[in-house]
Formats: C-alpha cells, structure tokens, sequence
C-alpha cells in the first residue's frame, strides 16, 4: 500500500432537515461506502472526522474530537454545513452539542471553524441561502452561510450546493474537482458561488417537455401530458441539471413524475417560488431565465 | 453528594448522535442507577409558523422538508389532511391511493434498514475487529485496509466495552452493514420510481399522486421490491434474532411507560371519508402494558408546553427561549392526560390484540425463541423486533397493492380550494403517529399542526410533571460504567429519535 494523503472534514448540521445528508446517503457511485472507507481517488481518504448522523461517538467526546480537528488541521480541512444557521438570540435557538455543561451555538461553531477552513461547502439550499428554515416569518432569523460570513467578514472560500436536497453527485464532483485540481476558480462558480458545471442551465433549457412548452401544449391538471407551466413549473427560472442527471440512480425526477419544478435550488427558495403550484407572471415567463429578485 | 452520603452523578450527552436531529439527553444517576432523565430538542425552526398565510397546496411540499429522513410520511399525512379540507377525502382514485402507499411503505423499508444498521448496530458491534479479517471478501478487505490506515473515523471515538458478538458474527453484521447502504438506497430508488425524487418526494399531492402507473414502472418497482424482502427475510430478521440471543438482558431494559398509541396506516379503502372508520392495515387505538386494547378518540390529545420554551401570547403559543422551568424545544402530547408511547412497536403490538394472523405468526415466533411472553415487547429488544416484524409485513403487502394498480389509469382527482374549511390527517410514519391539521380561511392557511411521533415519545415533563416515553425508560436503568453509558443510548436510540420532527 502506497502512503495515502488523509483530507479532514468537519460536517456541521446546523437548521436542517438532514435531507442533504440522506440525499449524499444515495450517491450511487461512488457509493457512501467508498466515500467513508475507500481511497476516493488513489492515494487520497476523505477522513470524515465529524458527522453527527453517522459517527459512532456522542456526547462531549465527539465535540472535543471537532475542535481538536480544528486545533490540528488548521487551514486544511474541509468544513461541510448542511442547514441554515439561527442569528436570533446570539444563536441560541440552535445548539450542536455542549461541552463542559455549556452549549455551543450553530453560529458559534459556523463561526469558528469557518474562519479556520481551507474551504467551506455550504450544502443545501438553506445552507446556501437560508432556505425552508429562513422563510417568510423566519421564526429563528435563520441565514445561509455566505450572508453570515459577510457579516463577520470571514473570507474563507466558499462553494454554494443549493438544492432542497441537493443531487448526491453536485458533491461528489465538486469534491473530487477539489482534490484533482484544487479550489475552484472565480469563473467556475456563478453569481450565487455555485459550480456552472451543475447549475449552469435552466431546468427548462433541457426539460423533456420543453417541446409541448413551445408548441403550447400545456397539462391544465395533474395526469395529464404537456408542459407543466400552467401548473406552476419553476422549470424556467431554475438553474439545475436535474433534467439530464436524472434523481436516484436515474429511476425518476419531479418532472418525469408529473410534478413540476418548485425551484428548490433557487435564492430566495421557498418564498420568491410561492405558491408553488401557481402560474408564473406571464411577464416573466417569456423572458425565461430571469432571475427573482428579491429583497 | 447527597443527604445520606448517596453519590448522584450527571451525565450529559450532547449531541446524541445516530438520530436524526439536535437532540440532548442528561440522566442524574445514584450508585449506578438512573434516577431522573431529561430530553432536550436543541433547534427550532417553527415551521407551523412558517406555513401561515401560504397557499395550502403548499403544505405537502412545505411540511416534507420538516424532516429529510421522513419526508414521506409528512407529505402523505399532508396530502390527507388536505384531501379531508377539500371535501374530497372519499374520492381519491384506488390508483393514487395505492401508490401513495407504496410510496409510503417504501419509506418505511428504507427508514428501518437505516435505522437498525446504520443508527443503531454500532452500539452493539466492535467495527474495528474488522482489522483482523484475513480472508478474500473484497468489502471486508476494503474496510481492513481502511482499519490498517489507522484514521478510524467517524466510527472512533465511541464508548468502549460492551461489545459481546463473536469475532465470526461482528463480521458476518458488518458486511450486513455495508450492504444495508446498498438497500436503503435501493429503497429510496424504488420510492422515486412513484415518488419522483428522495429525499422530498414530489408526486404526492391532495387529489391524489401527480403521475400516473405504467406496466414498466410496477414491474421495476417489484423487482426492487423483491430484492429487498429478500434482504428482509434472509439477513435483517435474522440480524435481529441474533442481536437479541447476544443482548437478551434488552429484553428488561427501557420498558418505557407501557401505553401504546396508533393511528393505524395504509388505506385498504378510499371511500371512507373518516380516517378513523377507513379499513388499514395498521389498526388505529391503544394498548396498554396488560395489552388490553381500546378504540382512539382523537379529541383526547393535547399538547403541553410547561416545561417546553414556549409562552401562551395573545395569538397562540410562541417561542420562549430559556423560560423558566422550560428544558427543551420539544412540547409533550399526552392522550387523555396521560404518557404514551408511538412507532413500530404500538403498531405491531395493536394488531397483535386485534389477532392479525400475520402479524400474530410473526411476532410468535420471534417471542418462542426466547420463551418471552408478549409484554417482554415493552423494551430496548422489542422495538427492534417489532421494526424488523413490520417490514416484512409491509413488503409482503406492497406486492399486492402493486398488481392492484390499473396502468394508465387515473391517479388524481380535482377539487376546489375552499374560502373557509378545516382537516386533519391521521398516518403512521416510520417512527410513529403522525397528524397534520389546518384551518383555512381566504383559500389560505390560518392555522397548521403537526403532532409528529418523535413530539410523543422524546417530549419533556407535561403540565402534571409526568415524564415523557424516552425519559420513563431511562429512569430506573442500571448503568454498568457511567463513562461509556452503553444503557443510555441504547435505550434512546430503540425509539428512533428524530428532532427535527419532534421540534419541526
């Protein structure tokens, strides 16, 4: 056995549904198992040192082996938060564990070990943006990462994976791209620090029922065949390759399914896509690919 | 120390990890054993917030995203929920009851395997021996070169001590584990083929399901289906038989309070508008420990928060961080004022009384092994037997319900949002009871609740001072080392946490 490089990571579950990680849960291949166990590419182990739905440890054991991580791995580990992080009352809404009988907030830990992260993924939608668990009343004041560290002025990199959940490869390939060729360049990324490679068309661009759209053939009820606009498909604002990468190991995905897109990848989901099963504006419509613009 | 000279020592474990969710348990323990535990839910988003004022077709999508690990549950209750506001509870088409359905007893196969390999098996087996293994199997090669790089993590730390299966079964159960991650995703594959996608499956949806059944997709989803049951029979049955020769003292430990409560799941008939009269194959009422069963009546639920942090306002209940007296995010239900445990183990044991052949085959030959009487279900064993009986049940009835589908036919029925209505929606998720409600007014939500299984059985004190489920199985345990409090864990992790449900 060659010597093998030993990549540490720290996942952070922070407000979340831990829908991100059961959808990583379901990468299909690599599997979880060669993610957890094996060499990822010759010669290198992601070394998954916290995970708290996969960990054996609990208690103050697995937090002190986090800040040790950190105490020893700084500048080079990876730091993973799925979930969005609660502001509202310096935090305590959200608690990650304690130590020494006190607890740690999700924006003390966010906070902490991002400034010290060689590079942070932000996985999910409420990670990326906020999310489910910054809408409308945002009972929490939950925020996404990267409006959190413009707050603190924490410049570490950052890579946004939205989606309510993400697709298991939109980490996997972005991962691997970190190991074969390093963090990835301003131009990979697009203005909402996500890679192009996965979010660089519209759902609509690559639907399979973009020709009944055209030819204004369009499903007035669920059942029915056509293009799913009248039933509030968020296909034409939505950035994402679900379309050609299909879901769950190619079986289905919302729209092969009669479902239309709800724009989950999309800033400002769910709030700037509701209702979800309403038309569009028509005065978007056709000028497919706008982005919303909230705030 | 205590009056007496007694020792009373704390253990704090936060986080509770192999759950889902934020979840803190701290047990006050003297000379050995447990004499007060405390359950804390550590986040809240206040989704019952979030969902006022919106478009109630919204709420299925909305209310899935509680919880990412059972979004299928809530997406059906939801549907349910909103099927009964619409006025169209009796009319959903056989085909969109069937396939929700198989959409939720996909869930359910996917949730259990997780939950017994993935969540739960690591408190009962050595991983690390896997370093010994000199064999050819190329998984269990893999995982010893893995040992021999001696970067063990996420599967050290951990607490060490009691680990008692054999060197030849530890890794009979580890390659069991490997393949159990294989066959929870298989099961989610499977869910999608009717689902759309996992995790938020998107097809459910009042009315019905938004796609309609092919011969190609019932006969991918029965292989998928057959594979499983196969991994069912043959490997988590037998897995937990084993477990169970090995820990037989679980069957005395975390008996919890010893009532039992199911709403009963998966219609077998969609006329009934009434949830409570509709035929399922999980029955709906309580049993106690004497098991002695007894019909439902839903109005008998109410929810506490005394020692929740919430604070009754002039608008209804509202968050109350660090309220007095207040230890967790999570509320306490209590059925007629009193404690009571949900999930698979009430589901199972509610049929049993209600002498469902199956079931009663099922169970009977788990409990003559041991010579265990029924009650010795009431423990950290008995869920997980329970769990496993219940797959096996349910797979065996999806390949029913999938050759009852009729290809190319409806799935959905339409209906008209009304100006001023209410519902409400009775389902058994993996984990337990599960009710959604709404109040609509203007065609929008003025009001959401959900009643989720982990609110009832990881709740704190209730108004009365009763102790919630987990806390009563805690209290009174024996712990044989207070710094790897095996007793502990086990204990919470037999009923499934999942925090982001309990809070939501």
């Amino acid at each position: 056995m060659g010597k093998v490089e030993e990549y540490p990571i720290i996942w952070l579950q922070c407000a979340t549904c831990t829908g991100c990680s059961v959808s990583i849960l379901n990468s299909e291949s690599p599997t979880i198992k060669n993610i957890l166990v094996d060499e990822i590419l010759p010669g290198k182990h992601l070394n998954l040192r916290f995970h708290p739905t996969i960990m054996a440890g609990a208690g103050q054991a697995v937090i002190e082996e986090m800040e040790e991580t950190q105490k020893r791995n700084r500048g080079s580990y990876i730091l993973m938060i799925e979930g969005a992080i609660p502001t509202i009352e310096d935090g305590a809404y959200g608690c990650i564990g304690e130590k020494d009988e006190k607890p740690i907030t999700m924006l003390s830990a966010v906070e902490s070990l991002g400034k010290e992260a060689l590079a942070v993924i932000a996985l999910g939608t409420c990670a990326s943006f906020g999310g489910i668990a910054a809408a409308h009343r945002n009972p929490s004041k939950c925020v996404g990462v990267d409006k959190l560290f413009k707050s603190l002025s924490i410049t570490t990199p950052l890579i946004n994976i939205s989606g309510c959940p993400p697709h298991p490869d939109w980490l996997v390939g972005t991962v691997a791209g970190i190991l074969l060729k390093g963090l990835p360049k301003e131009e990979d990324l697009d203005e909402y620090k996500r890679p192009k490679a996965f979010y660089g068309k519209l759902i609509h661009e690559n639907c399979p029922r973009r020709a009944d759209y055209d030819e204004g053939k369009f499903a007035k009820n669920f059942n029915e065949p056509g293009c799913l606009c009248e039933l509030g498909c968020k296909g034409p604002v939505t950035y994402a390759d679900c379309p050609l990468r299909l879901w769950n190991g190619g079986v289905n995905w919302c729209i092969n399914a009669g479902s239309p897109c709800i724009g989950c990848c999309e800033f400002g989901f769910p709030d700037v896509v509701s209702p979800l099963y309403q038309k569009m504006n028509v005065e978007i419509l056709p000028i497919v690919g706008r982005r919303f613009e909230i705030e | 120390m205590l009056e007496g000279g007694l020792k009373l020592n704390k253990i704090i474990i936060d986080p509770i990890t192999r759950i889902e969710g934020h979840l803190k348990i701290e047990v006050s323990v003297e000379n050995g054993e447990v004499k007060d535990a405390k359950s804390s839910g550590m986040l809240f988003r206040g989704i019952e917030f979030i969902l006022q004022g919106r478009d109630p077709r919204d709420a299925q999508m909305l209310t899935e995203r509680i919880c990412g690990v059972c979004p299928t549950s809530h997406s059906i209750a939801a549907a349910l929920n909103l099927d009964s506001a619409f006025g169209i509870s009796g009319k959903i088409p056989d085909n969109g009851r069937i396939m929700r359905n198989l959409i939720l007893g996909a869930a359910h196969i996917a949730d259990h395997i997780l939950h017994f390999y993935h969540l739960a098996a690591l408190d009962y087996l050595d991983i690390t021996k896997v370093a010994s293994y000199d064999g050819s199997d190329a998984v269990l090669s893999s995982l010893r070169n893995f040992a021999e790089r001696g970067k063990l993590e996420p599967f050290i730390p951990r607490y060490e001590g009691d680990y008692r299966l054999s060197d030849e079964i530890t890794r009979d159960v580890i390659a069991h584990y490997i393949e159990a991650l294989t066959m929870r995703r298989k099961a989610q594959q499977m869910l999608s083929i009717f689902g759309g996608k996992l995790p938020h499956n998107t097809s459910v949806v009042p009315g019905g399901v938004t796609m309609v059944p092919t011969t190609d997709k019932i006969i991918s989803f029965m292989w998928r289906l057959n594979e499983l049951r196969d991994f069912i029979e043959g490997v988590y049955l037998p897995d937990v038989v084993v477990l169970a020769n090995v820990y037989s003292d679980y069957f005395d430990i975390g008996t919890g309070c010893g009532n039992l409560l199911s709403y009963g799941s998966y219609d077998l008939d969609g006329k009934e508008a009434d949830l409570s009269k509709r035929e399922r194959l999980f029955k709906q009422g309580t049993v106690s420990r004497d098991l002695k069963f007894n019909k439902l009546d839903i109005a008998q639920i109410s929810e506490d928060v005394k020692c929740s942090w919430y604070e009754s306002g002039s608008a209804g209940i509202e968050p109350k961080f660090g309220k007095e007296g207040a230890y967790s995010w999570i509320k306490a239900p209590r059925y007629g004022g009193k404690v009571y445990e949900v999930g698979p183990l009430a589901r199972v044991i509610t049929n049993y009384v209600n002498n469902d052949p199956k079931i009663k085959g099922l169970v009977d030959s788990i409990l003559s092994r041991f010579k265990a009487e029924p009650q010795k279900l009431f423990s950290v064993l008995g869920r997980h037997a329970a769990r496993a009986v219940e797959t096996k049940y349910i797979a065996d009835s999806m390949q029913d319900w999938l050759l009852q589908l009729k290809p190319g036919e409806s799935s959905y029925v339409d209906y008209v949002i009304p100006d001023e209505s209410q519902g409400v929606g009775l389902i058994e998720a993996a984990r337990g009871a599960l009710g959604h409600w709404i109040e609509i007014k203007g065609k929008k939500i003025a009001n959401y609740q959900c009643v989720v299984p982990s609110t009832w059985n990881l709740s704190p004190r209730d108004d009365r001072g009763q102790p919630g489920p987990v806390e009563q199985a805690l209290i009174g345990t024996k712990i044989k080392d207070e710094s790897n409090p095996f007793e502990v864990v086990r204990i919470v992790r037999s009923f499934d946490p999942c925090i982001a449900c309990a809070v939501h």
